[in-house]
């Protein structure tokens, strides 16, 4: 097993890219370290596909290299690369047994009966199949049949990694949460790299150690869960993770003070003083109602989620949306609304800035954008 | 719940039912009528019971057609499905070359089937037909109207000539359908051109290659024309197929009792070979669902 590194990779499926709107996988630069589990975050058509196929080799990068350690594996086939995929939709070959199904990728190595008859009973064991190995594939349900896909990859021994394109979209969703569970816990007992795509958030931050978020053909940021939560990148990750996402409000920043519509809030960094259109960025979570520290706003509607309540309110001209505990009462007279400047984010055309600390405190926060770290073979 | 019966439904049904009776119950039911009974002519009839059915059970002429017919149909269906498929695995998958197999493909299927006949009749020619012509100058003898074996080749060619495509369209239709995850799932286990044919495309063609052996079989049993333009059912009897021998019966010796009996009993045939296509398509339809 081996690390596996994307060096300056992009794809069109223009015959002849042009421009940098041919290309549906812009420049990436990563690393896949060896035995990690990443999710691979982004709404449909940002390229997440595209990236994954390319890794397993179904499909040739117009520009770039991928190395499986050091060795530069772009021109191998996908046979050669031992990645195992598991897509979106079930595929298991129809006419066998769920056994035969598992047996596949071994006998079409020419591998030992007995040897592969054991394996099998192994995998499937560990899978949850064991009980029906001699039943038709054909006959199964949804999350049985992607699991023999996912049997099919685990078998061999020599994978270096495992492939996901949003395999649980066609799971019901009381399985889903153990499906995911399960495929932790293998992760763990396998130690295998597992790279999962998905465009649903909860499915990405409960799997994975990593998340590397895409957006229009980009990686735009690579973090653990919280880090993407308290310190997003890009604005689309401030937006895109999270229910409700990131509030953005339009602002001129100078130093550690953001101007807007002649009011101004403290912020917990100097900025300077940022060129270029300039937001602030506070999530739902971090927002308080108060009767009359801060900005002033005027509450919409309060939307009873359960646990908490959402509450969207106008801030000058800009929607937010401010989330509080289902314990709080919401009185006539709260009309202004504060922050803590520690979670708040100033983003300049799009993305993230870093401002140096006003005080003692020092920003420790590292926007991680491009991985690092050579390949090592094991 | 019990959805509320409307029997009165069955008034609207009438006209049809009308319909029918002219086109097709009544004309039958005469058949029925002529295969009791023997006639010398003057529109005098006699009865006779079952005799026209024993005696034609009885006759080599009527098995000695449904043997030809049997080993015709066999024979093309051999032929026809796997060169079917194979054409179907050999055409493009896209771009302007893919319509053009598709429009060529369809050709011969447009083709009036006694045109077919007539086509395959001039084809085969030793003197003027490019096919006889040059087989007869390569020192090969071939004459589809004088020896058996060449009738049988001709016909079969013909039929294959003729239908293949259908087979083909079809299996490319079965073909088109799968979605790519199988073929990159394939890829990733390793599998070989033959297992990928073998696991992903042959049962994912199933169900359309029954219907394509149903349509084939079926439409084979009843073949009439393309083999009589041809060869008349000759030389001798060799290509004299059911239908064949139907008309022939009826009017060329104007046995009108016997061609009765011997239509019905062709009828008969059908009805069961038609209820097995039914029986199977269902089966193939509930298997479907079931996945």
């Amino acid at each position: 097993m081996v690390a596996i590194t994307l060096e300056n990779l992009a794809h069109s499926y223009h015959p002849d890219p042009q421009s940098e709107g041919d290309f549906a996988l812009k420049e990436v630069n990563h690393t896949w370290e060896d035995g990690r589990a990443y999710a691979l975050l982004g709404p449909s058509g940002c390229g997440k596909t595209t990236l994954l196929n390319i890794m397993s080799g179904l499909l040739q990068p117009t520009r770039g290299r991928i190395l499986f350690g050091d060795t530069d594996a772009t021109a191998l086939s996908t046979a050669q690369r031992n990645i195992a995929q598991v897509f979106q939709f079930p595929v298991v070959y129809d006419t066998m047994s769920v056994g035969q199904n598992l047996a596949f990728p071994l006998r079409n190595r020419g591998l030992d009966p007995q040897y592969i008859a054991g394996r099998v009973e192994r995998i499937a064991q560990m899978i949850g199949l064991d009980g029906h190995l001699q039943q038709k594939a054909r006959g199964l349900t949804a999350d049985l049949k992607q699991k023999i896909s996912l049997g099919r990859g685990l078998v061999r021994e020599d994978v270096n990694a495992i492939l996901f394109d949003e395999p649980l979209t066609v799971i019901d969703p009381h399985m889903k949460w153990e499906l995911r569970t399960q495929l932790k816990s293998l992760h763990r007992e396998f130690g295998l790299t597992m790279v999962y795509v998905t465009h649903d958030q909860t499915e990405a931050l409960t799997f994975a150690e990593k998340v590397v978020v895409m957006h229009d053909g980009m990686i735009v940021q690579i973090g653990t869960p919280q880090e993407l939560f308290e310190t997003p990148a890009h604005v689309f990750v401030g937006y895109f993770i999270g229910s409700p996402g990131m509030n953005f409000v339009p602002v001129t920043v100078e130093g550690a003070k953001a101007h807007t519509h002649g009011h101004i809030a403290e912020l917990a960094h100097d900025y300077g003083k940022p060129s270029g259109e300039v937001v602030l960025g506070v999530r739902p979570e971090f927002l308080r109602l108060t009767k009359g520290d801060g900005l002033p706003v005027r509450i919409e509607r309060v939307q009873d989620a359960g646990r908490q309540k959402v509450i969207r309110a106008t801030l000058f001209d800009t929607e937010i949306n401010i989330v509080a505990d289902a314990g709080v009462v919401i009185e006539a007279d709260m009309t202004n609304v504060t922050f803590d400047p520690a979670k708040a984010s100033i983003f300049c055309d799009d993305w993230r800035i870093e401002g140096r600390a006003t005080s003692s405190i020092k920003a420790n926060i590292k926007a991680n954008i491009t991985g690092t770290g050579a390949g090592q073979t094991s | 719940m019990q959805k509320p019966v409307n029997q009165r439904a069955w008034i609207l049904v009438l006209p049809v039912v009308a319909l029918v009776a002219f086109s097709s119950l009544i004309p039958m039911m005469t058949v029925v009528n002529y295969s009791f009974q023997d006639s010398f002519g003057g529109n005098d009839f006699f009865w006779v019971g079952l005799e026209w059915y024993r005696e034609l059970l009885r006759s080599e002429r009527l098995w000695d057609a449904l043997g030809r017919q049997l080993l015709f149909s066999f024979i093309i269906l051999m032929i026809e499905i796997p060169l079917g498929i194979l054409v179907a695995l050999a055409m493009p998958k896209k771009g302007w070359l893919a319509s053009l197999c598709l429009v060529l493909m369809a050709l011969p299927l447009l083709i009036p089937y006694n045109v077919v006949g007539t086509i395959w009749q001039v084809f085969g020619r030793a003197d003027i037909g490019l096919l006889g012509r040059v087989l007869t100058d390569l020192g090969i003898s071939y004459n589809y109207a004088q020896n058996a074996f060449d009738a049988w080749v001709t016909v079969i060619a013909m039929d294959v000539w003729h239908w293949t495509s259908l087979v083909a369209l079809l299996s490319y239709a079965g073909l088109r359908s799968i979605p790519s995850a199988y073929y990159q799932a394939a890829k990733i286990d390793q599998a070989s051109r033959w297992s990928v044919f073998r696991y992903i495309e042959l049962p994912k063609m199933r169900g359309v290659l029954v219907i394509a052996v149903l349509l084939r079989f079926m439409d084979s049993f009843m073949i009439y024309t393309e083999p009589f333009v041809l060869t008349g059912g000759g030389p001798g009897n060799a290509t004299t197929f059911l239908s064949i021998d139907l008309v022939k019966m009826a009017l060329g010796q104007f046995d009108l009792g016997p061609a009765a009996a011997f239509s019905l009993m062709y009828f008969l045939v059908i009805l069961l070979i038609s209820y097995v296509f039914y029986t199977v398509m269902v089966t193939i339809d509930k298997d479907e669902a079931a996945q």
